[in-house]
Formats: C-alpha cells, sequence, structure tokens
C-alpha cells in the first residue's frame, strides 16, 4: 500500500483504469500518510471522512472514461468550495463556509476528482514563504525549518511529501512556480484568461490565475486539460480553442527558438543559478531547439511595479471584508469602530502592510505618480515580451534567484522577501503562461528549478518544451520523510 | 520620500484598519523601505505610453439580466457574524 503514494498521477489513473487498484485504495492511502504528516502543517481543513465515502461510492459504480476516475486531491484553500470551510489562510474568514464551488474545483470533480482537504497557503496569498498563513507555517519536505515557498505552499509541501498525487494552487505573482522550484516540483501558471477566477478568493484580480502543480510535467498537463475552460461567470475568462494538453504532449521540440533574455543576469545572482541556467541551455541544445540571445530591457522595473498594482488590487478587493456578511467580527463602539477593529484584528500584519500599500497609492494626490505610472510601465513591460516573441517561441530562466531558505530567515525585511519572485512576476504583468521544472540541486542538497515562458495561450509549446528537457534532466527529488517517524 | 506616522494614521482610517502607536511606527518604516525600492520607476519616462489597464485585450461579453438563482436568502445569511432572521445585523447606526 506505501507504495501508491509514490505513483504519479498518470500510473494512478491507469491502475484504477486496469482495475489493478481501486479508488477506495488510493484514497485510503493518501489519507493515511496525510494522517502521518501532520507535522508539515500542509492541511488548513481534511475531508478524509466524505473522502473515504466518496471514494466507495465511485468504485460501485465506476466510470473510466472520466480523465481523474477516483483520483483523491486536495487543493489550495483558497478556492471555494461547497459547504467545507475555506479560510484563505486568514482569521477573518476562520468560520467562513462557501455556498458554492469555484470553477476550476468544479471541473476537476466532474472528471471523478474527490476532495482530500483543503491546503495552507499564505494568508490571501500574499507570500513567498507561507509563514503569513493565520493557521502556521508549513514544513517543506526537503528539509527540517525549511519553507516551502509561497504562497501555495501547504501545495508544493503536500505534492513533493506525496500526500495528493497532484494539487491546484493560485499563481499572482510566483505563488505556483516558486513552491514548485523550492520543493522539486512542477508547476504551471496558465495564460490569464485561461482558467476561471469564479470562487477564487481575490487577491489582485488582473494577476491572478489558477494552475495546476504536480510530480512531472505530463500529470502537470493533465490536470491542466481539466481546469482550463471558459467560464462566463468570469468576466475575464476567454474563449480560445483549449488543446487536449495532456493527449497532445509530445517531446518533440526541433526547430524551437528559446530565447535567453540577458537582464535575468542579476546582481548577486548565486553562482550554482547561472551553472543551472547553462546546464538549462545546453539541454534545449540537446533536445534540437535553438536558443537566442533576447533582450527584456524593463525587467528590473518589473517587481517596483508588481508591489504598486497588486497591493492598489488587494486594497479594493480586501475592502469586502468589514464583518458584516460573513467572516470575522470585532466588536466596536458603532459601526466604524467595528469595522476599524475587525479588520485590524482579522487581517495579519502583511496583509495590512499590503492594503495599507495599496491604499496609499490609490489615495488622491498619489495616484498619478504611483498606480498611473505603474500602469505604464506594465505596459513596457509587456512590450518587451510582445517583441522578443517576434524572434523566439519561449523564453528560459531559472525560477527563483536562489533555492529555498530558511523559516524565519526572511520575515523581518519584506523587501527582501519581495525580491525572491523576481524571475516570475514580470510573467504575471504581461498575462503569459509560465512553467517551472525541477532542474538540479545546489550546494545543500536543495532542489532549483528553471522557468520556460510561452506566447499568450501557448501552454502546449511550454509543456512540450518542459517534457522535452525533464527527459533530459532526470531530476530525482530527494525526499527523506524526515517528518515520519 | 518619507511616510510619517501622520500619513500612517491616514491612511489607516481610509482602510479601515485600526492601528495603535507602536504599528504606526512598524509600518511607517516598512513603508518607506518598500516605497524607496518602488522610487525605481522614475527613472523610467514614460510621458508618451499608454497604461495597460487589462491584461485581456477583449471588450466585455454582455448577456441579458436573467435571474438564475431565486430564493437563496438563506444561504447569503448564513455566514453572517451577527443574524437576525432575514437581515444582517451592524451596531446602531441612527440614535
Amino acid at each position: 500500500m506505501s507504495d501508491i503514494t509514490k505513483q504519479s498521477l498518470t500510473e494512478l489513473v491507469e491502475n484504477i483504469k486496469n482495475k489493478k487498484l481501486c479508488s477506495t485504495d488510493v484514497t485510503k492511502a493518501f489519507i493515511d500518510r496525510s494522517e502521518k504528516s501532520e507535522k508539515l502543517n500542509a492541511y488548513i481543513t481534511n475531508d478524509f471522512t466524505s473522502a473515504l465515502d466518496k471514494a466507495k461510492k465511485f468504485d460501485q459504480k465506476p466510470n473510466f472514461n472520466l480523465k481523474l476516475p477516483g483520483i483523491p486531491m486536495a487543493v489550495k484553500d483558497l478556492f471555494c468550495t461547497k459547504n467545507i470551510k475555506t479560510t484563505a489562510g486568514s482569521k477573518i474568514l476562520n468560520n467562513f463556509v462557501p455556498t458554492y464551488e469555484s470553477t476550476v474545483t468544479e471541473n476537476i470533480w466532474n472528471e471523478g476528482a474527490i476532495l482530500l482537504g483543503k491546503l495552507n497557503c499564505d494568508e490571501f496569498a500574499m507570500g513567498s514563504s507561507n509563514e503569513t498563513s493565520f493557521f502556521g507555517n508549513v514544513q517543506s519536505p526537503i528539509d527540517k525549518n525549511l519553507v516551502p515557498g509561497g504562497s501555495s505552499g501547504g501545495s508544493a509541501s503536500a505534492v513533493a511529501g506525496q500526500l495528493t498525487p497532484v494539487t491546484i494552487g493560485t499563481d499572482t505573482g510566483g505563488s505556483i512556480r516558486q513552491p514548485a522550484s523550492f520543493t522539486g516540483i512542477v508547476g504551471l501558471k496558465p495564460t490569464y484568461g485561461s482558467c476561471s477566477r469564479y470562487g477564487i478568493v481575490a487577491f489582485a484580480s488582473s494577476l491572478d490565475q489558477a494552475g495546476p502543480m504536480a510530480q512531472n510535467v505530463k500529470d502537470c498537463a493533465l490536470l491542466h486539460e481539466v481546469i482550463s475552460s471558459y467560464d462566463a461567470k468570469d468576466s475575464t475568462s476567454i474563449d480560445f480553442k483549449r488543446n487536449h494538453y495532456g493527449k497532445e504532449l509530445t517531446n518533440n521540440i526541433k526547430g524551437k527558438k528559446i530565447g535567453i533574455p540577458k537582464e535575468y543576469r542579476v546582481d548577486g545572482m548565486p553562482k550554482e543559478i547561472e551553472d543551472l541556467w547553462q546546464k538549462g541551455i545546453q539541454y534545449i541544445k540537446d533536445c534540437g531547439a535553438e536558443t537566442i540571445d533576447i533582450s527584456l530591457p524593463n525587467t528590473s522595473y518589473a517587481l517596483p511595479t508588481y508591489y504598486i498594482v497588486a497591493p492598489a488590487e488587494a486594497s479594493s478587493n480586501l475592502a469586502r471584508y468589514d464583518g458584516v456578511k460573513y467572516g470575522f467580527r470585532a466588536k466596536g463602539e458603532n459601526l466604524i469602530d467595528m469595522y476599524e477593529k475587525t479588520r485590524s484584528e482579522g487581517f495579519g500584519a502583511e496583509v495590512q502592510r499590503r492594503i495599507m500599500i495599496g491604499t496609499y497609492v490609490l489615495s488622491s494626490g498619489y495616484y498619478d505618480a504611483y498606480y498611473l505610472k505603474a500602469q505604464k510601465v506594465r505596459k513596457l513591460i509587456k512590450n518587451d515580451f510582445d517583441e522578443a516573441y517576434k524572434k523566439v517561441d519561449a523564453i528560459l530562466t531559472p525560477s527563483t534567484p536562489s533555492s529555498a531558505f530558511k523559516i524565519g530567515e526572511k520575515t523581518n525585511d519584506p523587501v527582501s522577501m519581495y525580491l525572491n519572485d523576481i524571475f516570475t512576476v514580470p510573467v504575471n504583468l504581461a498575462g503569459l503562461p509560465g512553467i517551472s521544472i525541477p532542474a538540479g540541486h545546489d550546494s545543500k542538497g536543495y532542489p532549483l528549478g528553471l522557468q520556460i515562458i510561452g506566447k499568450a495561450f501557448d501552454e502546449q509549446n511550454i509543456l512540450n518544451i518542459a517534457y522535452a528537457m525533464e527527459e533530459k534532466i532526470n531530476f530525482k527529488n530527494k525526499i527523506t520523510d524526515w517528518w515520519i517517524k | 520620500m518619507s511616510i510619517d506616522l501622520k500619513t500612517i494614521k491616514h491612511i489607516s482610517k481610509l482602510a479601515r484598519i485600526s492601528v495603535d502607536e507602536q504599528r504606526a511606527k512598524k509600518l511607517a518604516g516598512d513603508l518607506n523601505s518598500i516605497f524607496d525600492f518602488i522610487e525605481k520607476l522614475n527613472e523610467l519616462k514614460t510621458d508618451n505610453v499608454e497604461p495597460l489597464t487589462s491584461i485581456a485585450e477583449t471588450t466585455l461579453k454582455l448577456r441579458s439580466d436573467e435571474v438564475k438563482s431565486k430564493n437563496i436568502r438563506e444561504q447569503i445569511i448564513k455566514n453572517s457574524p451577527q443574524e437576525n432572521e432575514d437581515y444582517f445585523v451592524v451596531p446602531k447606526v441612527i440614535e
């Protein structure tokens, strides 16, 4: 039974379809391992009892035509799940039980998946280390007291630690790709408008996207195929022809042109990252593709732009948490006092910090200097990519400027924490798809990732490049089960 | 630039988040270091650049105005911190 949790999603689907395994066995195995893994603190809420019921029901009347037949899956606690508590990692939503389901989770249940539980994340997805969660930090399965990254830290920890076969996270500035890179797994941030935002607790609406996280590229492609859909309930959902990303996956990338942007060689980047990038370039060539030096001249302005745009949108989105209609309410002497105390006691420090930044940049007298300026620079950043894509099919960069850091190492310096997202943020600002794949280890034995950035709606292409590279890299994640006695 | 305590108090009022003196000092320090970092944008000339307001360059779709969910009052009220049958309850506003 123990080796069930080591299987990939693709293997599990095949074994269930061939009746070598049943959903109940698979679900039991992941529940067992999840229960033994409390130390990771990956879950906020578990739904194990009803998961087992659903698995038994599936086995009584199995439908093998589904894409995720009886596959148990835990998801980030940012997706609203009907009748299951959804907290966004915040005290202010600690008692919130949605009466509706997010579209992306609906999509996976419709294809036969079974909810295991809700995974820990940074509060309102604001963080790069999963240390801002009201429910405590998450441990990385890679090493004790190491952050799993964030904001989808519980998701990354659960996939790398084999508590769930795959998962879905969300990515506003790197929240899928950075934790994927830190824990040695694959994470895809799709094109803006590819996956519906309906029912996802909003952080920064022009940047937020849901996406798959998995042990390998094929699993990632299969899950993306299920979650990506046009949805009239999200006004920014885009109606384009979606591929069968799993079925159409190929490792033939001969003749593809891959751009190498010189601006991603940032000051103070460890040599290990540069070496990994060079190795990546060699793998690309080994696959029969060509690399071309390109320039994305405004790269260094992406993070400052992000830290205006994202907090501005967040301050507006989070105005709804007022203690009236749902969520936590503090006692106040009058209505205004109630609002102010509710938000002061209900939001954590990082969320308050970002609401304050956002409120400031949108406030009278500062709007033009900050918010309008940032929107203009955002345009320049998008133009850089548009220009580059006249010459290349995709772009290869490191996923992060370093490997995972220790819990507590960066909590007192917000700017150094923000710098973690230096390579991932431009992709969100330009609305493009990006995938992080594990590509090696640093001297401490911690995983390092490479990022492939694609043209809008060209997920199939970056999945194919990732698939071809994965074969050459032959990465083995070093999971010692240190948290299991 | 420098964000002083008075500005922090003003923003916290706008954001409806009460902050005490100690928190305000901490926030002033944090925000100043974040805005030092943001100031980098002033290096760029952007006078003739159109702002990017939406990443999806499509116009919003129109739909007919139909009622799709009916009788969901109970669902809407369900999560309210304090309820009184059919209404949300807030501290007294009118004397």
